[in-house]
């Protein structure tokens, strides 16, 4: 059980949270102008990586607010959260 | 055999106890492998797969070997004898391996609890005891969990001392006084079993399991704990490993720390006349302490040293050790081993040869003794107990000197302390403890506990005695892997200690190999030819020690096994004596049988009512989203394929919501109240992911529309009013209120009086029928519901008439005819898809090439040939009424199947292949071993026209 | 049946029965008047609900203040719950919002309040509640968004115990859960 920080309420438990994907992925502006392929592309590809992933959570059982978290996908330790509309931090 | 004094047991009083029938006495303070000991019985069990007889090994949960059946009070299976408190009544059996559930359900309440601390400390031994000590001085919350039921550790075990005190009084000062703190929680009898992220920890509490039959039934049984700690301290001592010779699995083969501890502990001399075994100093204080009890020490047989090697690279007894065990009188036989352990089903003799004369250099037997011996004490050195440290994802080191595995590092906020990472004096431990301890806190120093300088142990790793024949060479006694087992799985190509432990079984038992796990993967290293240090260990996985389910289950059992949510009317229901669905966590009244009706007759005569007369139902569980800000509409644009911003005040439109993907998420109505005001309803099950959705779209995709969305749900009750008669019924309740046809059309929502009660009223329809939805606060429900009823003329009807009657109209349910893998055209709802909107969520994947697919699968009627044959939901549909070869082409399957008392017959919907395409083909559905012709029809089959909805 | 009824009544004289020891004080606090209100915090907006409510909205993440018999407490960045005693009016706060950005919605019936209090109401709750309930650093002034033995829930202590503030649909459910969950604490 992750204790995950929510950026409004703190160090929550990860069941409080609801898993988002990965983040950074925008609806497009325009769908319509986009080819199939990259409407696929938005729609059903992403990243897998091992190590540091930006990904997006909500705090569904507290605030209800989405917010951006940096996870080390193989040891699970988040090294940042941010909120919606702040840029990524820089993380060594 | 008792002691005729001493030991941490209460000798004022007898307990009775029966073994295998017979019966035996003991005191408080026994184990029941103690108890079994003192009263001479060795055999305690026998092995799984040979059949060998086993007896006791260890003194603690680590027992490999004295696995138990508890018979009564309450049966439970696979106990180790060493952990198995000793209380009045207690009837056991032993085990030929396995053990037997008890069949009658547990009466005995488990329970679990959330615990949050600055400091949890992992073990009450020395090392423990001083950094819990050390952690509450600095004022911390503190939990100290041990896992036997009084604290001390080895102390209780080795006699020795603690700041002048004898060391089990300086444990049971120490936990006094920490036990008075406010914030500081002893807990005993607690296993910690699981490490997980973010110092997240499990343990079980073993509450009253001591107390037998006495136990009271108000308190929990066991108590799940699950801890919060910001630091670990982990002092979780030390598993004495054992050597592998042949016959190490007889009875009265005992690891020499054990039976030191049940001469201490329990006053218990496990045998009487005795060979010590070693690869390591602490024997020594064993053979002396149990010289001192009593027992005839016949000889102390030290691998190390020895004539030939003397002085040169093989280490010797320590030195101050070897000489004690001779001023005892106790002859040392340095450089040798026990080549063997004989008897008749327990041990009678040792066998022993110098180490430079057995096999593989010189023939066997030569040069050997054999000695008269009841008990063979073994010590191959110390294991550190680094499971949980291990669980905490922490990385192990392999200590050369101390031949064994030590913690390294972790990334987690733990420390370990004591045995735990190496440390073997009493002294060390209590600074290391007491300086763990300090550092978890506020870093100031402590004052250490004293105790006696003793020197410090040390040892050779020396893991099999060699023979000609390895196959009485136990490695795990508990799954009787022999170390010729392991070399066979080498010789047959296995590399991996994880693969050996699977292909063998070595590790898997009970025990999980606490005792035997590094043994096994020195015996495989050994045939690799690789250093133990390379070849490492198999995985730390929690439990530490076996869980039962009925303890994790806890009181999430029956009716609290998951939240169960209902209406404000829900009582009136069960009053009525209705049936329930679950739909979610919502219990929904399935259908209200009257006395002698089964389940198709009242469904038939709740539809009949529904669409002959009037009936109501409660509708209170669909999800309510109030939509409020000067963008609402905009925003339901973009979120419904339809348009919602269109909407008059006072009109109500239905709608349906994609994924991104094109698939319908969710259907509803949405009802304007205001300008920027709208109401929308959701399907029962996807309240909360709806609301979920609008905010994930608000904040990460919208921050700049002018929306705010609030979860009225439970704000509001809801009743359905359905039928031919319900417009009279409802003008009867709502004087006020016009209710023609004219005045209040299809398809729009008034604020009037019903019974008396405020309420807002939406003329919809989910059954075809002339329908309303009477909304007052979940308050008013209960009263508005029982209005209605007390007119003696509405038919309550349940889910199932509502399906019935929405399946007989062709509405899709969410969750049964949709199941994410549908769109609104291949559902037949082309129209409500906005051709209009430059874009809503969705939109693009409609055109999508596979979206439009003409063989996607389509939402058709289907009618049985014999229309009394209800197909069952999930059927498969195919083309031919003969199955071809596999693989059969599938073209769809039943996804709603009723009796409908309106048509007079069975029907279904289904998801075909093409089916918009199809209609009045014939498939056929496999259906009890034959293959029954069905008609495709369009998904609406009752009144297509629409006719009846004003009534 | 002339009379509304609360989510939790069928459980008054369980609930009183339970409350009988001294351990534990277990009760319903029914028909209180509850509204969600949606404004961002920076906003003139807001600055004007916090005069009609008595005190400014809290803008520190958990908290809640509480105004002669009106508490608000915080639920998001730009969400809070007022609660006031039953029968309070919803309109003030609506008049003062006006038709500028901010909603403010009746919520009243959404939710009941549970009493737990006594000298073993925070033992009681640690059963099924992950948060940490120790008084020094969940006390009055305090509030909290998280799940009851799995229920969600509004936690307020207060002076006469913890406020859980659940879902009406859940009232049941966790009023048996809660009574369970007391056995222990009653003898
Ligand atoms: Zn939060």
């Amino acid at each position: 059980m992750l204790l995950i920080p929510c950026p409004w309420c703190g160090p929550r438990e990860e069941a409080e949270f609801h898993y988002g994907g990965q983040a950074h992925v925008a609806y497009p502006d325009d769908p319509a102008a986009l080819s199939d392929e990259e409407w696929a592309r938005y729609l059903f590809f992403r990243d897998n990586p091992k190590g540091v992933f930006a990904e997006r959570w909500s705090h569904s059982a507290g605030c209800r607010r989405w917010f951006n978290a940096l996870r080390d996908t193989a040891t699970n330790e988040i090294h940042a959260v941010y909120r919606v509309g702040e840029p990524r931090p820089v993380t060594s | 055999m008792r002691r005729a004094s001493g030991g941490r047991i209460d000798r004022s009083r007898t307990l009775r106890f029966t073994f295998d029938g017979h019966e035996y006495t003991g005191h408080p303070g026994d184990t029941l492998a103690s108890a079994l000991l003192a009263a001479g019985v060795r055999r305690v069990a026998t092995s799984v797969k040979l059949g060998r007889p086993r007896g006791v090994f260890s003194a603690g949960s680590e027992e490999p070997s004295a696995v138990v059946q508890i018979e009564a009070p309450f049966p439970e299976p696979m106990l180790p004898a060493t952990t198995v408190e000793l209380y009045d009544g207690l009837a056991a059996s032993s085990l030929p391996g396995r053990g037997r559930l008890a069949a009658e359900p547990d009466p005995a309440r488990y329970d679990a609890v959330h615990a949050h601390c600055d400091v949890l400390v992992v073990g009450a031994g020395p090392a423990g005891l001083a950094a819990a000590r050390a952690a509450a001085a600095g004022g911390a919350r503190v939990i100290l969990a041990d896992e036997r039921p009084e604290p001390g550790g080895s102390l209780l075990g080795t006699g020795e001392s603690v700041d002048g005190l004898p060391g089990a009084a300086w444990a049971a000062a120490t936990v006094a006084e920490l036990a008075e703190l406010p914030d500081v929680t002893v807990l005993p009898r607690t296993t910690v079993f699981g490490y997980y992220d973010d110092n997240y920890l499990i343990a079980v509490e073993r509450r009253t399991n001591h107390l037998g039959a006495a136990a009271p039934a108000h308190v929990s049984r066991e108590r799940v704990w699950r801890i919060r700690a910001r630091r670990v301290v982990l002092a979780t001592g030390a598993h004495e490993r054992p050597i592998a010779f042949a016959g190490n699995d007889l009875p009265g083969v005992m690891l020499a720390g054990a039976a030191r501890a049940y001469a201490h502990r329990y006053g218990v001399l496990p045998g009487r006349r005795a060979v010590v075994f070693t690869a390591h100093d602490s024997a020594y204080a064993a053979a002396l302490d149990l010289a001192e009890a009593g027992v005839e020490v016949a000889a102390v047989v030290d691998v190390r040293g020895g004539t030939r090697d003397a002085g040169g690279a093989r280490p010797a007894p320590g030195a101050e050790w070897a000489a004690r065990a001779r001023a005892r009188g106790i002859e040392l036989l340095a450089g040798h081993v026990v080549t063997g352990a004989h008897g008749d089903g327990e041990v009678s003799s040792v066998t022993v040869a110098a180490r430079d004369d057995v096999p593989g250099e010189r023939p066997a037997g030569a040069g050997g003794r054999s000695f008269e011996a009841d008990l063979l004490l073994v010590s191959g050195g110390w294991n550190p107990v680094v499971h949980l440290f291990s669980q905490s994802g922490g990385t192990l080191r392999h200590d050369d000197a101390l031949g064994t595995l030590v913690p390294d590092a972790s990334r987690q906020a733990v420390e370990v302390a004591g045995a735990a990472r190496g440390v073997l004096t009493l002294a060390g431990c209590l600074a290391d403890g007491t300086g763990a301890g300090a550092r978890a806190t506020s870093g100031a120093a402590a004052r250490v506990p004293e105790a006696a300088a003793e020197p410090e142990p040390a040892g050779e790793p020396y893991w099999v005695v060699p023979a000609a024949d390895h196959s009485a060479h136990f490695v795990d006694l508990q799954r009787d892997v022999t170390v010729a087992d392991l070399r066979r799985a080498v010789g047959a190509g296995l590399r991996s200690v994880e693969h050996v432990k699977r292909y063998t079984t070595a590790g898997t038992a009970h025990d999980q190999g606490k005792t035997s796990g590094l043994l096994a993967s020195a015996v495989v290293a050994e045939a690799l030819g690789v250093p133990v240090a390379e070849l490492g260990v198999t995985t730390f996985r929690a439990p530490y020690l076996p869980v039962a389910f009925a303890t994790l289950a806890g009181r999430d059992r029956g009716a609290l096994h998951d939240p169960v949510r209902v209406t404000a009317l829900h009582e009136w229901h069960v009053a009525a004596g209705a049936l329930f669905e679950n739909v979610g966590q919502w219990k929904r009244p399935w259908y209200y049988p009257r006395p002698g009706e089964d389940m198709e007759a009242a469904v038939l005569r709740e539809c009949r009512a529904a669409r002959e007369g009037v009936a109501a139902m409660d509708a209170s569980t669909l999800g309510k989203i109030d939509v409020v800000g000067a963008d609402a509409g905009e925003f339901l644009d973009r979120l419904y394929t339809n348009l919602m911003s269109t909407l008059k005040v006072g009109a109500v439109r239905y709608g349906v919501m994609c994924r991104p993907d094109g698939m319908v998420f969710d259907d509803g109505t949405v009802v304007r109240l205001a300008d920027d005001h709208f109401l929308v309803t959701t399907t029962t099950g996807n309240a909360a992911a709806v609301l979920d959705w609008m905010e994930e779209w608000l904040q990460t995709e919208w921050p700049s529309l002018r929306v705010h969305c609030t979860s009225v749900t439970e704000q509001w009750a809801t009743v359905a009013l359905v039928g031919p008669r319900s417009r009279e019924v409802l003008a009867g309740l709502a004087p006020g209120l016009a209710v023609g046809a004219d005045d209040f059309p299809f398809m729009t929502w008034r604020e009037a009086e019903v019974a008396g009660i405020p309420a807002r009223v939406c003329r919809i329809s989910f059954s075809g029928e002339l329908a309303y939805e009477i909304n007052v606060t979940s308050w008013d429900g209960l009263r508005l519901w029982t209005s209605i009823m007390d007119l003696g003329v509405v038919t309550p009807y349940g889910t199932e008439t509502m399906h019935v009657l929405r399946a007989e109209k062709g509405y899709p349910i969410v969750g049964q005819d949709i199941d994410g893998t549908v769109t609104p055209q291949d559902l037949g709802m082309a129209w409500v898809v906005s051709k209009k909107k430059p874009d809503f969520v969705g939109k693009r994947s409609h055109a999508r090439a596979d979206t439009a697919r003409p063989d996607r699968k389509q939402l058709v009627g289907l009618l049985p040939e014999d229309p009394g044959l209800l197909l069952p939901e999930g059927a498969h549909l195919v083309a031919a009424d003969v199955l071809p070869e596999p693989p059969v082409p599938m073209l769809g399957h039943v996804t709603s199947s009723y009796r409908s008392a309106a048509l007079g017959r069975t029907f279904a919907l289904a998801l075909v292949k093409g089916g918009h395409g199809r209609i009045g083909e014939r498939l056929y559905a496999p259906v009890g071993g034959t293959l029954a012709p069905v008609t495709v029809t369009s998904h609406v089959l009752y009144d297509p026209e629409g006719a009846r909805r004003d009534g | 049946m002339a009379e509304r009824r609360s989510p939790a009544a069928a459980f008054a004289g369980r609930f009183a029965a339970a409350s009988e020891g001294g351990a534990l004080r277990l009760a319903e606090l029914p028909f209180r008047t509850q509204l969600n209100l949606r404004v961002d915090p920076a906003s003139p907006a807001a600055r004007d609900l916090g005069d009609a409510l008595g005190a400014p909205l809290p803008v520190e993440p958990c908290t809640a203040v509480t105004a002669g018999d009106v508490t608000v407490a915080w639920l998001g960045p730009d969400e809070w719950l007022v609660i006031a005693p039953p029968g309070h009016r919803p309109e003030l706060l609506s008049k003062a919002l006006g038709d500028r950005h901010g909603s403010v919605v009746d919520v009243s019936a959404q939710r009941t309040t549970l009493l737990v209090g006594g000298p073993r109401a925070r033992d009681l709750l640690a059963h099924g509640c992950a948060l940490d309930l120790h008084p020094s650093v969940f006390g009055p002034g305090r509030c909290a968004q998280t799940t009851l033995a799995r229920a969600q829930v509004v936690l307020l202590p207060q002076a006469d115990g913890v406020h859980v503030l659940v879902r009406s649909s859940f009232a049941a459910y966790l009023a048996e859960w809660l009574l369970d969950a007391a056995t222990e604490y009653l003898r």
